[in-house]
C-alpha cells in the first residue's frame, strides 16, 4: 500500500505504514514500455519495465485511475523536445565555473596527445571545421598527414553518410593505427581513386608494415546484401596492399532481439535450470557478445603483435565500429582501463564520432526500429573482461552499471543527441552538467581494490582468448537481474577490501609517525616504549567489516510445497530483512536515485496502490520536493 | 613411472584409461586421470612405449586395498595414527550441540535409509515409534526423501518405499532427486570438447544437467535447513541407502559448515558408525573418463564440493577455506596418498587397518604451514545460518575443476594472491613482526613497509 506521484521527471511510488518511509523513485527516460494487465480482484496491474532493467508492478485500485496513470506516463516517458529531458532540470547545485570544470574532465585534444598525436605521421585536420564534410563526425579529426584535403573530401564522397577513415587509436610503440570510417560505395564495380589514395595513406602512416587491414565487422552475407544499393564492401584488387577481413556481427535489429529474448528468461518466475540455460542459448546474447568481443581480439592482435594497422567499418560505422575499436582500444592499452581513461575511451570512440544515443537509446520518442542496445553490450564485454582480469581494471561493476543507467537517464548532457554537432547546437555545455565530473567525485565507490598501478595485469596488452572459449562468457546477473537483490553475493568482497585497503593506509602512515617518534625517543635516550604499543593496540581496532550478517541470513523460497505449511512463514523474514538490504545499498550508493529501487526478491514490486482522488496524476504534493531536490533525497 | 620424471602418475592423478597410438619408430601413449588431468606422452621405440603402457594398465589397476599407495606413503613429518581422532562423531556432535544451543528443544537433522514398506504396504510400529518421539504433541516435522517421488515408488517394488502419512501422520514428505556419473561423464566431454562454438556451449551444457543437480542439492539442503531454522520443524532426510545423497544434503545443511574440513565429518566417519559412510571406494573408483560404467560409480562428493563452491562464491566472507581446499579433497577422494577416503565403510576400514597402516589427510592439512595454503583470507566468522540462492542466475559453473587443466586460471589466482596481500597486509601486527618491521625501517631509511604498494 502506498501512493503514487507522477512528476515532471520522476513516478515515486511511497510506501504507506512501514516506520521508515521507503520510497521508489523511477526516471521517466528510464521507462522502456508500460503495459497494462488484465484486472484482478483487488485492482488494476500497470506493469512497468525500465531500460536499467528494472520491473515494476504497480496494482492500482481503481480501473479509471489505472487508465489516467497508463495515459501520463505514455506521454511522459516519451518526450518530444530535448527540453523536456531532465538534465535540463537537474541542478546539482554546482556554481558555472564548477560546471565548466566537469566538462573539461575529459578533453581529446590531451588524449591524441597521450597517445604521440600530432607526430610525423598523423595530423589534426580542420576539413570538417563546420561539419562541412561530414556532420556525424567531430569537428576535429586526426589523418594521416599525407592525406590532402582533396583526398579526405574525395573519400567522404565514396564512404556512407561521408564518414571518411579517420584515426581512433594510434600505439606510438610502433606506429601502428586503429582507423574507422564507414561503408564504401563501391557497388558491385565502382571505384574512387581518392579513397584508395586515403586507404594507402594510412599504410604510409605505418612505415613498419607493407599491408593494413581492412576489417568488415559485419555478416559476409550482409555486406554482399549492400553492394546492391550501391554500398558495400573493398575489392582487394582495387585497394593496393590491404588484406580485408569479414568479422560477422549481426546487426542492431538482431541485438535488439536478442536482449528481449534474455531479458524474458530474466523475468521467469523460479525457471529451472534448464529453462534458464535453454532460453539464455536461444537468446544468442553471449553469441553476440563473443563476436564483439572476438573482432576486438582480433585487431588488438593486429596491432600489438603483428604491428600492422587496420581500418574498421560496419555499414555506417557507429555502432559496431564503435564498440569494436573501443574494445580493441581497451586491450591494448591499459590507460582505458582506468577510471578517467574509460571515461575518455567513451567520449573517444562513442561521443565525439556519432554514436546515436538518441536513437539507440529512445530517449526521445521515435522510430522504435531504431533501438538497440550498442554500447550496453560494450559495457558487458567490459565486466566480461574484468571477470577474466580481475586485477586489470581500476574501476568495478559499480561504474559500469552507473554509466549504464545514466546513459539512459538523460541527467547529464553528456550521451545527448546524435552527434557533436547537435550538441553543440543545444548548447548542452553550458545547459546540463557532465557525469564524468559526477563520477570522479565518486571516484571511491567505484575503485576495484585489486588494482593496483605495478601489477603485472595493469600492463600492455591484456591477452584475452579468442576460440575456443565459449565458457568464459558468462549471464551477467549483477546487471540484467541488478533489481533482484536475493540472486547476488549477500557479501561484498569489494567493498570489503577497499575498507581493509584503507585501513592499511592508515596504518602504514601511523606506522610511519611512530617510527620517526621511536627515532627521536632513542636519539634523546627515552624509552617509553609502553605508549607505543599502546598506541598500536588501538589501531587494531579500527578494523571494520562491511559484511553484514543480515544480508547472508536471508532465505530465499526453496519450496513451494512450503507455502502450505501454516506455521511461520519464512517471507515474514524475508520482508524485514530486505529493508535492510535497502539501506544498506543506499549507504553505499553515491546515486540516490540508483538505489531507490525493487527490493523484493523477485524484482517485481507488489505495490498495491491506493490512488490519491482525482485521478491517478498528483503533481500537487511535490510542491515541497521539486524534481531537482529528488537526487538529494536520502531514501 | 620411473619413465616420466617429474610426473606423480601414482599418487596424484592414477590413470583411468591409456590409449596407445603407434607411428614409425615412436609412440603415444594418452593417459586421462582421474582429477581430470589428460596427458599426451611421446615415447620413442615401439617396444618402449608397449612396455611402458602395460605396465601402467597393471600399476593403474591394483585391486586389493592394502596394495594400495596409502598403505606405503610415508611422509617424513607425519607419525603414523596422527590425525585419525581428529574427527570423531561424538566430539562433533557435542561441538554443534554447543552451537545450536542446549535448550534441548531445538529441531534436530535425522538420517535414516528407506522404510521398508515394499509392495505391501508394511509398516513398522516400532519405527513409527522412533519417529513419534522426536516430535511431541502437535509438532511437526518434515521427511526429506532425496529420491523423485517416481523413484521412490518404484523403490517399493524392491522392497523399499517411502512413509506413508497414515502412519507418520506428524511429518511431511518431500521428494527430490536425480542420477549422476552420467552428467559428470557428459559435463567433462563438453568441456574438454574444444571444436564447438558458443552456438552450441549452453546448450551442451544444459543437457549435461549437472547444474541442475548442483541446484536441486543446494535447494534441497536448504529447505532441509529452513524447515529447522525457520519452522523450527524436526526433519528427516533419508534417500534409499542413507549413504549418498542423504549425506549430501545433511552435510550441507549443517549450521557448523564453516569451519573445515567440519563440513566433511558426516560423509567421512574416521571413527562414526559404520552405516553412515558413503562408501568413497565404490563412488569415486574411475572419475570421469572410465569406459567401463561401473554401476556403483557416483560423483556424490563431487557434488557435495560443488555447492560448497557455489556457497563460497556467494558468501565470500562465511566459509573458512578456499576452493584449493575443495580441489584437494576432489583429488584425494579419486587417489590419495592417504588413507582417509579408503574402503566403504568403517567395517572395511577396520578390516584393512587403515588407521593403523595409512596416514589421514586431515592430519597433514592440518600441519601448520599446510594449513595456511587452504585458508580463506577473507574469512569472518558468521554464526549464523547462511541462505543460499538457488536461482539459475546465481549458479555457475565451477570452472576451476572443470577446467583445471584446460585452461590458466593464472590471472584468477592472481587476483587471489592480490587478496590475500591486502588482508594480511592488514592483519594487527603480531609483536614480534612490529618491532621487527619498525626495527628494519629504523635501521634502513628506505626500507618499504612489507604491505607497500
Amino acid at each position: 500500500m502506498g501512493t503514487l506521484y507522477l512528476t515532471a521527471t520522476h513516478v515515486i511510488f511511497v510506501e504507506n505504514g512501514s516506520e521508515t518511509r521507503k520510497e521508489t523513485w523511477v526516471l521517466h527516460s528510464q521507462i522502456s514500455s508500460i503495459e497494462k494487465q488484465a484486472t484482478t480482484a483487488t485492482g488494476c496491474p500497470l506493469l512497468i519495465r525500465c531500460k536499467n532493467f528494472q520491473v515494476i508492478q504497480l496494482v492500482i485500485p481503481q480501473e479509471r485511475d489505472c487508465h489516467d496513470v497508463y495515459i501520463s506516463l505514455i506521454r511522459l516517458a516519451r518526450p518530444v523536445k530535448y527540453e523536456e529531458l531532465y538534465c535540463f532540470s537537474f541542478n546539482p547545485k554546482l556554481d558555472k565555473e564548477e560546471r565548466e570544470q566537469g566538462w573539461k574532465l575529459v578533453d581529446l585534444n590531451e588524449e591524441y596527445n597521450r597517445m604521440g598525436i600530432p607526430n610525423n605521421y598523423w595530423q589534426i585536420s580542420d576539413v570538417n571545421r563546420d561539419y562541412g564534410v561530414c556532420d556525424s563526425y567531430p569537428t576535429e579529426v586526426y589523418v594521416p598527414k599525407s592525406a590532402t584535403a582533396h583526398i579526405i573530401v574525395g573519400s567522404s564522397k565514396f564512404r556512407s553518410r561521408r564518414r571518411f577513415p579517420a584515426l581512433s587509436y594510434y600505439c606510438k610503440d610502433n606506429n601502428a593505427s586503429i582507423c574507422r570510417s564507414s561503408q564504401p560505395l563501391s557497388g558491385f564495380s565502382a571505384r574512387c581513386l581518392e579513397d584508395e589514395q586515403m586507404l594507402q595513406a594510412i599504410r604510409k602512416a605505418n612505415p613498419g608494415s607493407d599491408f593494413i587491414y581492412v576489417v568488415d565487422t559485419r555478416p559476409k552475407l550482409n555486406a554482399m546484401a549492400n553492394r546492391a544499393a550501391g554500398k558495400g564492401y573493398e575489392n582487394e584488387d582495387n585497394y593496393s596492399n590491404i588484406k580485408f577481413q569479414f568479422i560477422g556481427i549481426e546487426n542492431i535489429h538482431v541485438m535488439r532481439n536478442s536482449l528481449q529474448k534474455m531479458l524474458e528468461v530474466c523475468e521467469l518466475k523460479s525457471p529451472s535450470m534448464s529453462d534458464f540455460l535453454w532460453g539464455l542459448e536461444n537468446s544468442g546474447w553471449l553469441k553476440h557478445i563473443k563476436a564483439i568481443m572476438d573482432a576486438g581480439i582480433f585487431i588488438a592482435k593486429a596491432v600489438a603483435e603483428e604491428g600492422v594497422s587496420v581500418l574498421v567499418h560496419c555499414s555506417d560505422g557507429w555502432d559496431r565500429t564503435a564498440q569494436v575499436c573501443s574494445v580493441a582500444s581497451l586491450l591494448l592499452d591499459p590507460y582505458y582501463r582506468t577510471m578517467k581513461g574509460f571515461m575518455v575511451l567513451i567520449e573517444k570512440d562513442w561521443v565525439s564520432f556519432g554514436h546515436k544515443f538518441n536513437h539507440r537509446y529512445g530517449n526521445l520518442d521515435g522510430d522504435p526500429k531504431e533501438i538497440s542496445p550498442v554500447i550496453d553490450q560494450f559495457i558487458e564485454c567490459v565486466w566480461q573482461l574484468m571477470e577474466q582480469f580481475p586485477c586489470a581494471f581500476e574501476f568495478n561493476e559499480r561504474f559500469l552499471i552507473h554509466i549504464q543507467h545514466h546513459i539512459y537517464s538523460c541527467q547529464f548532457g553528456n550521451f545527448l543527441c546524435n552527434s557533436q554537432k547537435e550538441r553543440r547546437e543545444l548548447k548542452i555545455q553550458e545547459r546540463t552538467y557532465s557525469l564524468w565530473a559526477h563520477l570522479w567525485k565518486n571516484r571511491a565507490d567505484y575503485m576495484n581494490p585489486l588494482y593496483r598501478s605495478d601489477h603485472s595485469q595493469t600492463q600492455g596488452t591484456l591477452r584475452s582468448q579468442m576460440a575456443p572459449c565459449n565458457f568464459l562468457y558468462k549471464f551477467w546477473s549483477g546487471m540484467y537481474n541488478r533489481f533482484e537483490k536475493g540472486l547476488h553475493p549477500r557479501q561484498s568482497v569489494t567493498d570489503y577490501l577497499m575498507a581493509v585497503k584503507e585501513e592499511t593506509q592508515q596504518l602504514e602512515e601511523e606506522l610511519e609517525v611512530l617510527g620517526e617518534r621511536l627515532a627521536n625517543l632513542q636519539k634523546s635516550q627515552l624509552n617509553d616504549n609502553k605508549d607505543k604499543s599502546k598506541q598500536q593496540e588501538q589501531s587494531k581496532q579500527l578494523r571494520l567489516s562491511t559484511s553484514n550478517n543480515s544480508l547472508a541470513n536471508t532465505p530465499q523460497e526453496y519450496s513451494n510445497d512450503l507455502k502450505s505449511f501454516p506455521s511461520r512463514s519464512p517471507s515474514q523474514g524475508d520482508e524485514e530483512d530486505s529493508a535492510l538490504i535497502l539501506t544498506q545499498d543506499n549507504l553505499k550508493s553515491s546515486d540516490p536515485d540508483l538505489s531507490a529501487n525493487s527490493d523484493q526478491e523477485s524484482g517485481v514490486e507488489d505495490l498495491s496502490c491506493r490512488s490519491p482522488s482525482g485521478g491517478g496524476c498528483l503533481p500537487s504534493e511535490d510542491s515541497g520536493k521539486d524534481s531537482d531536490e529528488a537526487v538529494f533525497l536520502a531514501v | 613411472m620411473l619413465a616420466v620424471p617429474g610426473i606423480d602418475l601414482l599418487f596424484s592423478s592414477v590413470p583411468q584409461s591409456a590409449e596407445f597410438r603407434l607411428a614409425n619408430s615412436s609412440g603415444t601413449i594418452t593417459l586421462r586421470c582421474k582429477d581430470l588431468k589428460v596427458l599426451q606422452l611421446e615415447i620413442p621405440g615401439m617396444e618402449e612405449c608397449l612396455n611402458i603402457a602395460s605396465s601402467i594398465e597393471a600399476l593403474s589397476s591394483v585391486d586389493s586395498v592394502m596394495m594400495m599407495y596409502p598403505f606405503f606413503y610415508r611422509p617424513q613429518s607425519l607419525k603414523l595414527e596422527e590425525g585419525w581422532h581428529l574427527f570423531p562423531l561424538q566430539q562433533y556432535f557435542q561441538q554443534i550441540a554447543s552451537q545450536v544451543s542446549l535448550e534441548g528443544r531445538d529441531p534436530a537433522m535425522l538420517r535414516s535409509s528407506q522404510p521398508l514398506t515394499g509392495p505391501n504396504r508394511k509398516r513398522c510400529r516400532e519405527d513409527e515409534m522412533l519417529l513419534g518421539t522426536v516430535l511431541e504433541e502437535g509438532e511437526r516435522g518434515f521427511i526429506i526423501d532425496t529420491r523423485s517421488a517416481q523413484a521412490a515408488k518404484q523403490a517399493r517394488m524392491t522392497g523399499g518405499g517411502t512413509e506413508p502419512k497414515s502412519s507418520y501422520p506428524q511429518w511431511r514428505r518431500l521428494h527430490r532427486g536425480r542420477p549422476l556419473q552420467e552428467s559428470f561423464i557428459k559435463l567433462v566431454d563438453a568441456c574438454n570438447d574444444t571444436a564447438i562454438n558458443m552456438d552450441r556451449w549452453l546448450n551442451r551444457l544444459e543437457s549435461c544437467r549437472w547444474l541442475s543437480h548442483v541446484k536441486a542439492a543446494l535447494s534441497t539442503a536448504c529447505l532441509a535447513a529452513q524447515c529447522m531454522d525457520r519452522e523450527e520443524a524436526n526433519v528427516l532426510v533419508h534417500g534409499a541407502e542413507g549413504t549418498d545423497t542423504t549425506l549430501l544434503v545433511t552435510a550441507l545443511a549443517q549450521p557448523g559448515c564453516a569451519t573445515p574440513p567440519l563440513p566433511f565429518t558426516s560423509m567421512i566417519p574416521p571413527g562414526g558408525s559404520p552405516q553412515a559412510g558413503h562408501p568413497f571406494h565404490l563412488r569415486c573408483a574411475r572419475s570421469a573418463y572410465s569406459h567401463a560404467r561401473l554401476k556403483q560409480e557416483a560423483p556424490l562428493f563431487l557434488l557435495f564440493l560443488d555447492c560448497v563452491w557455489q556457497l563460497s562464491r556467494q558468501f565470500p566472507f562465511s566459509l573458512e577455506f578456499g576452493e584449493r581446499l575443495l580441489l584437494t579433497l576432489f583429488d584425494d577422494a579419486y587417489a590419495s596418498a592417504y588413507g582417509t577416503f579408503l574402503c566403504n565403510n568403517e567395517k572395511e576400514r577396520c578390516l584393512c587397518k587403515v588407521k593403523e597402516n595409512t596416514h589421514s589427510l586431515w592430519a597433514w592439512l592440518n600441519q601448520p604451514g599446510e594449513r595456511k595454503k587452504y585458508l580463506n583470507p577473507l574469512y569472518l566468522p558468521n554464526a549464523l545460518v547462511i541462505w543460499p540462492s538457488v536461482e539459475p542466475q546465481s549458479i555457475q559453473l565451477w570452472q576451476g575443476l572443470f577446467f583445471r587443466w584446460i585452461r590458466s586460471s593464472q590471472y584468477l589466482d592472481e587476483a587471489w594472491a592480490e587478496i590475500q596481500r591486502l588482508v594480511e597486509g592488514n592483519e594487527p601486527p603480531v609483536k614480534d613482526s612490529a618491532g621487527n618491521r619498525l626495527s628494519q625501517s629504523l635501521s634502513d631509511p628506505t626500507a618499504q613497509p612489507e604491505n607497500g604498494r
